[in-house]
């Protein structure tokens, strides 16, 4: 892991002044993740190179000892010794603090000058997002050039790497320099080797001081700086918003098609197939690959339904639900109307029995074709509900999502999405071999041609 | 003095009945095991810490109550010590025995009320006012008349402390107990009357006529399975054969509904002349009473279902739900005279049936009769085998224990059927596997380890992968289990050496190994049919498809089922050519194998993993060096360490240095991991390595040693299609050191290029160190590929030394757990075992995968 801050101009020899380090004597430091180096590759008048290179135990890493939560978290077989990281940014901190927070008293001045610095961070992960160096470096006045190459020259089909060696040129201040990497690493490689409390936000709004706040692109930096905690990723945001001026978010990084309309298709699907229950007179339900419980928490509401049995055969997932529920402190009267189970969709289940109302939202899409069969006896021979409520992609609709490539499905899991003509044989095979008839109808906004984002079945047992 | 004899059988619900101080402790203690006994006062204490407290009795109770249920379920003899004075008290026991379908004995304790009396005066402890004990006593007498009615099957009543002094209590076994009857039988379905093609089928077993009785030269028995008569040409002959055969003690009987009803009109009740009867009690009438008195007798006499064999056979007309066998009650008569109905009838007026067989779940083959259908039905162990005979069907009977099949045809339709016989159906209930199985704790019981407990936690991530990414169940009859590598190396430099395999064997005193040189490629175990027919007709299959070839987590290996199509039929032209179908004597086999390149299934990983942390490698590492080597230049004179103070100071040569080897790992990880890459352009890139042939019909091949496996598939499948490459092996006899030392050597010529190594095994497919069963195979990975598993810098002394303290224990129980459950699924499939009992151990494997195991092992 190696970053180099190269100073052009007169006595170039100076940034050892502005770095605290002596360019004469090459030092070494102890990290808890390994060790760091400082020292000169190059140093003149016109031109000196201070290069910091980390050597990050690999051992210590996988077995987790150093900045991995649960050992687990990082393999033997690993770029985080080599790539540019979190790892990076805390070593700065340690190695340069002072010269980060512009502090100089020998070279006050200088320290106050913007220079002609270059720093160049190798092997940086931007995951093959081409963009991203310029859109976060440009605007904060760098030329931003970055060299890549194949993922493996042996495999040319294999494609390009997904990191590259940035080099960065700049007239500013050296802490402010410091600052930008420090903060811009973390934004480029997500995975944090170490856990992300609240004082993280601090750490963010500190070191983007003066700069940050006016960066077009703050929301996707606070968002991907904050990856996996999206809530702190808001907060920050908010901060950030209050005191700069309102730009608009250009950031398009969600590429998949769904994303775009995600959250008021699934809300209104589920409010669709709520009324479906409803108006089907059922009293009891089972919600058959529940998720995280969305429509269940809708029908714990109802005051027409007295039994909701939700299930999922994902055990995580179910654990999200009763988190997402509070199930720890509902209230017994809550309580006593809702059954929380894993359970499989292509085994028989005594436990499916005994409900009005069967709903299978946006499930059958996840099971192997060969395993359809299956799923159709559990629901429709043996737990055999008077209603069953199906919904599922519409294939056709697809092709709206500007963002989705040709043939592709919405979701990695999909085994399979159904045009409006496979989801009504489908229908039809149902209905004749189980004895039920079906409603066929549209979730979202109608499509002249290619007809609504999701479609529902809304199955009845004969006599 | 003759003894005061209590006769109960070995298995039913005891009340004992008396007043307080009547002895009814001591009593229980004297003839009864102390578990067996459950005691009012004793659950008193437990609920509330006072034995005599009253105000607990409904609290006691309940636990007592539920104890005795749970004895119950375990079909164990069960006492229960309370006063039982109360009429309540005994209906509730009474409800239990109805429910648990077990016969109720009350024993009375009915002993002069002086007696008590004064023994209550002895009982400080307790000391019940004079009242209390009157009371109880004239209670106690005035219930013992009305027991029976109040459906006491046995009641004793023991009036005075002489009697109970001399009393003894013998347990006899149930009727229906015939568990130590072991000779073979020949089970014969519903005959109706068809008295010509059961003379056939009697010839057809080789029994033979003596003085008009029938009977087997070797001892075989016949096992009638009810419904001799109605319907058919000569009732009264199928009458007097079965009687005749019986009474000789040739053969045993069940009764059918047709049987019962006749019964009832020999009893001269009222009954319709329906379904064929009235030709039957014409030929009985023409009989003479004799005849009819004998025939009543034996109808009455007739036991509803019998198990036999220690328990591993059962038989009665309609069948029987496993939790009725050996039981007897009215409900049980029921059930197996008339099946599971729903109390509805159909389009055609016949009774609505559930399918209980669906459901059934015991270790005891089931054979019953009583639903005519065109073949014999066999699903989870049980097996109808009515096949409608006096419908111009045929007369059927399951050989036993060899279940096979013997029927003669109809000589003729005796009788039109109301609705057409029933159809062998593929989509049986059966053949959908049920929750309840695997979402719990699960407990398997397999031929090479006793019993192997699978915890809740794991059957639940197992019953997620099952069913969000598992290929079909029908076709996953065998799931590989993992491999433990050898113990970490002594020797300087390496990790893993031969040696450590050779001595885990031979300290263990297994003399002879086997090397297979291991395939850097995926698990893959194919499964293939001769056709698709044979697909459906063995496993099930109903897509058309005749074969599979899927990971050791049971997913289908390709997502393009025109690729394995295609290494499937390469795969069958080599086998038919080789006429390893014929030599077999087999229309399916299951082989396990190495399928390559690895890069067709790790994509992901190799993309996603390992090639970045090459390249990343690879671009930092040598620009750190650039940048070291141009610090190193430029301080012209040498940096000396000592002489500065501070401890910060470094010798970039050293760090340098270090760089250097480092850069140099990094290469030879890359060469390591390309080794086992290369684009599959079209089906001849793929390579397979088989290296066990695990089953095919009627064998599973863990009896025989592993150089068989390699010369059968040697001489069967590899060589001919360059897709099918043999493992090259070599065998070792780990007390020779030069073998040893030979065998190293093959190791380091396998490996130094970057080969994965080899595999070591025991030279039989399953080896034992007295009752301990040794790893089946340990492995032996090779210096540069183990790169790619502990990362390109673990050869670096400082790495090196702490990677050596590793744990293999919990692997190698979970490697042994694995196999034992593999070769139990093999052998559960070939023995034509149901669904759901091969299922169990794939189930079994895939949540042993879910252990937290360091995957690196």
């Amino acid at each position: 892991m190696l970053l180099t801050i190269t100073y052009e101009g007169e006595n170039t020899q100076e940034l050892g002044f502005l770095l605290h380090k002596n360019p004469e004597r090459p030092q070494q430091f102890e990290l808890s993740c390994g060790k760091a180096y400082v020292f000169y590759p190059e140093v003149s008048d016109k031109r000196t190179t201070a290069a910091l290179l980390l050597d990050i135990d690999p051992i210590d890493l996988a077995r987790g000892k150093t900045g991995s939560r649960d050992g687990g978290l990082f393999d033997y077989v690993n770029d985080r010794p080599y790539a540019a990281t979190s790892f990076m940014s805390t070593a700065i901190v340690r190695i340069f603090g002072t010269a980060m927070s512009g502090r100089c008293d020998k070279r006050r001045e200088l320290a106050d000058t913007p220079l002609n610095l270059t720093a160049e961070i190798f092997s940086l992960k931007d995951g093959g997002d081409t963009e991203l160096a310029a859109q976060m470096f440009e605007p904060l006045g760098y030329t931003v050039s970055a060299e890549r190459t194949k993922l493996d020259d042996k495999f040319p089909e294999w494609g390009i790497s997904p990191y590259i060696n940035l080099t960065i040129k700049g007239n500013v201040r050296l802490s402010e320099l410091l600052n930008h990497i420090y903060v811009l690493i973390p934004v480029f490689d997500k995975q944090k080797h170490y856990y992300i409390d609240e004082d993280e936000i601090k750490k963010l709004l500190g070191h983007g001081e003066g700069w940050l706040a006016n960066h077009p692109y703050r929301e996707k930096i606070a968002r991907r700086y904050f990856d996996a905690k999206k809530s702190y990723a808001r907060r920050a945001i908010d901060i950030l918003l209050s005191d700069g001026e309102t730009v608009s978010d250009t950031d398009n990084t969600e590429s998949e098609g769904e994303k775009e309309i995600r959250t008021p298709l699934n809300a209104l699907r589920m409010e669709t197939v709520k009324n479906a229950v409803l108006e089907s007179g059922a009293e009891s339900v089972i919600d058959l690959g529940c998720g995280e419980c969305r429509l269940t928490s809708l029908l714990l509401s109802e005051q027409q339904i007295k039994k909701v049995t939700a299930c999922d055969v994902s055990v995580s997932v179910l654990e999200k639900a009763a988190q997402r529920l509070h199930l720890d402190r509902m209230n017994q009267y809550k309580k006593n109307k809702l059954n929380l189970m894993q359970a499989s969709l292509t085994y028989r289940d005594k436990r499916f029995e005994g409900h009005d109302c069967a709903c299978v939202v946006e499930v059958i899409e996840h099971i192997e074709t060969v395993r359809i069969p299956a799923f159709e006896r559990a629901v429709f021979e043996f737990a055999c509900p008077k209603t069953v409520i199906v919904t599922t992609p519409n294939r056709e609709y697809n092709a709206n999502y500007r963002n989705m490539q040709e043939n592709s499905l919405r979701h990695g899991d999909h085994r399979f999405e159904w045009t409006r003509q496979e989801f009504k044989s489908w229908t039809e095979h149902i209905c004749e071999k189980f004895g039920y008839g079906c409603v066929i109808s549209g979730i979202g906004e109608n499509d002249e041609n290619l007809g609504t984002p999701t479609q529902m079945g809304v199955f009845t047992k004969n006599g | 003095m003759d003894k005061f004899r209590i006769e109960i059988p070995e298995f039913c619900l005891v009340a004992m009945i008396g007043g307080t101080s009547s002895g009814k402790t001591s009593f229980a203690n004297r003839f009864f095991r102390h578990t067996e006994v459950l005691s009012s006062d004793f659950f008193r204490g437990m609920v509330c810490d006072d034995e005599n407290s009253q105000e607990h009795s409904g609290d006691a109770f309940d636990l007592l109550y539920y104890a005795a249920n749970k004895r119950l379920d375990n079909m164990k003899l069960t006492v229960i010590d309370a006063t039982n004075i109360q009429s309540k008290a005994r209906e509730k026991i009474i409800n239990i025995s109805r429910e648990q379908n077990v016969h109720a004995a009350a024993i009375v304790l009915n002993l002069p009320e002086d007696i008590l009396q004064e023994r209550n005066k002895l009982r400080p402890e307790r000391n019940f006012p004079e009242r209390v004990i009157r009371q109880h006593s004239r209670d106690v007498r005035r219930c013992i008349k009305g027991l029976k009615r109040e459906g006491f099957r046995f009641v004793y009543v023991i009036n005075s402390p002489e009697q109970l002094e001399n009393t003894e209590i013998i347990r006899t076994k149930l009727w229906n107990d015939k568990k130590d009857m072991h000779s073979p039988l020949d089970i014969i379905g519903d005959i109706h009357g068809c008295c010509d093609e059961l003379e056939m089928l009697l010839d057809k077993l080789g029994y033979v006529r003596d003085n008009g009785i029938y009977s087997h030269p070797q001892g075989r028995k016949a096992a009638f399975l009810g419904d001799f008569c109605d319907r058919g040409n000569r009732n009264a002959d199928v009458l007097r054969l079965v009687m005749d055969m019986v009474k000789s003690g040739n053969a045993i009987a069940v009764p059918g509904n047709h049987d019962v009803k006749l019964l009832k009109y020999l009893r001269g009740k009222n009954i319709t002349l329906s379904h064929g009867i009235d030709k039957t009690i014409a030929e009985i009438e023409a009989k003479g009473d004799d005849f009819k008195k004998e025939t009543a007798e034996f109808i009455d006499g007739l036991i509803s279902h019998y198990v036999l064999d220690d328990g591993k056979l059962v038989i009665s007309h309609a069948g029987i739900k496993q939790e009725y066998i050996g039981r007897g009650s009215a409900r049980v008569r029921e059930f197996c005279l008339y099946g599971e109905v729903t109390g509805e009838t159909d389009s055609y007026g016949l009774p609505v049936r559930l399918d209980w067989t669906a459901d059934y779940r015991g270790r005891a083959n089931v054979v019953y009769g009583h639903i005519a259908g065109k073949e014999v039905r066999a699903q989870n162990g049980t097996y109808c085998i009515d096949t409608g005979c006096v419908f111009g069907g045929k007369l059927t009977a399951l050989r036993y224990p060899e279940k096979e099949f013997v029927s003669v045809d109809a000589l003729k339709q005796y009788y039109e059927p109301i609705k057409p016989l029933e159809e062998n159906t593929d989509e049986n209930m059966g053949d959908m596997l049920t929750v309840g199985d695997f979402n719990k704790k699960l407990h398997i019981e397999t031929q090479l380890m006793h019993s192997i407990d699978i915890h809740e936690n794991n059957a639940a991530a197992a019953l997620e992968i099952m069913s969000r990414f598992a290929a079909d169940p029908h076709w996953l009859i065998y799931l590989p289990p993992t491999m433990s590598p050898c113990e970490t190396s002594s020797l300087d430099g390496y990790l893993e050496h031969p040696f450590e395999a050779f001595e885990y064997y031979r300290s263990r005193g297994i003399r002879n190994v086997v090397c297979e040189k291991k395939h850097m490629g995926s698990r893959a175990v194919i499964i293939l049919c001769r056709t698709p027919e044979t697909a459906m007709k063995r496993f099930g299959i109903t897509d058309g498809s005749r074969g599979i070839i899927y990971t050791r987590t049971g997913r289908r290996f390709f997502d393009n089922p025109d690729t394995e199509n295609a290494l499937l039929g390469r795969l069958d032209r080599v086998m038919t050519e080789t006429g390893f179908w014929n030599d077999f004597n087999t229309d399916w086999v299951c082989l396990d194998t190495e399928l390559m390149p690895w890069s067709e299934k790790a994509q992901g990983l190799i993309r996603s993993q390992y090639a970045p942390t090459g390249n990343a490698g690879a671009e930092s590492l040598s620009h750190a060096a650039d940048m070291l080597e141009k610090a190193c230049q430029r301080s012209n004179n040498a940096f000396e360490v000592d002489k500065i103070t501070s401890g910060q100071n470094v010798d970039l040569n050293a760090v340098l240095e270090c760089y250097r080897n480092k850069q140099n790992d990094i290469e030879n990880y890359i060469k390591a991991y390309r080794e086992y890459c290369w684009t599959v352009k079209n089906i001849d890139d793929y390579r397979i390595a088989p290296f066990h042939v695990l089953a095919c019909e009627g064998r599973v091949f863990s009896e025989e040693k592993h150089t068989w496996h390699m010369e059968t598939l040697r001489k069967y499948i590899t060589g001919i299609d360059p897709v099918f490459m043999e493992t090259p092996y070599i065998c070792v006899d780990t007390e020779n050191r030069e073998s040893v030392d030979s065998a190293a050597e093959w190791w380091i010529n396998l490996t130094s290029d970057g080969g994965e190594g080899m595999v070591v095994k025991p030279e039989t497919f399953t080896a034992r160190q007295g009752f301990k069963l040794l790893q089946p195979a340990v492995k032996c990975r090779g210096r540069e590929y183990l790169r790619i598993i502990y990362g390109a810098e673990y050869l670096e002394k400082e790495h090196l030394k702490r990677l050596k303290s590793r744990s293999l224990n919990r692997k190698r129980t979970l490697a042994l757990k694995e196999f034992s459950l593999g070769v139990e699924s093999l052998s559960r499939f070939v023995k034509g075992e149901p669904l759901y009992r091969v299922h169990e151990c794939s189930f079994g494997v895939l949540a042993f995968e879910s252990e937290p195991v360091d995957p690196r092992l």
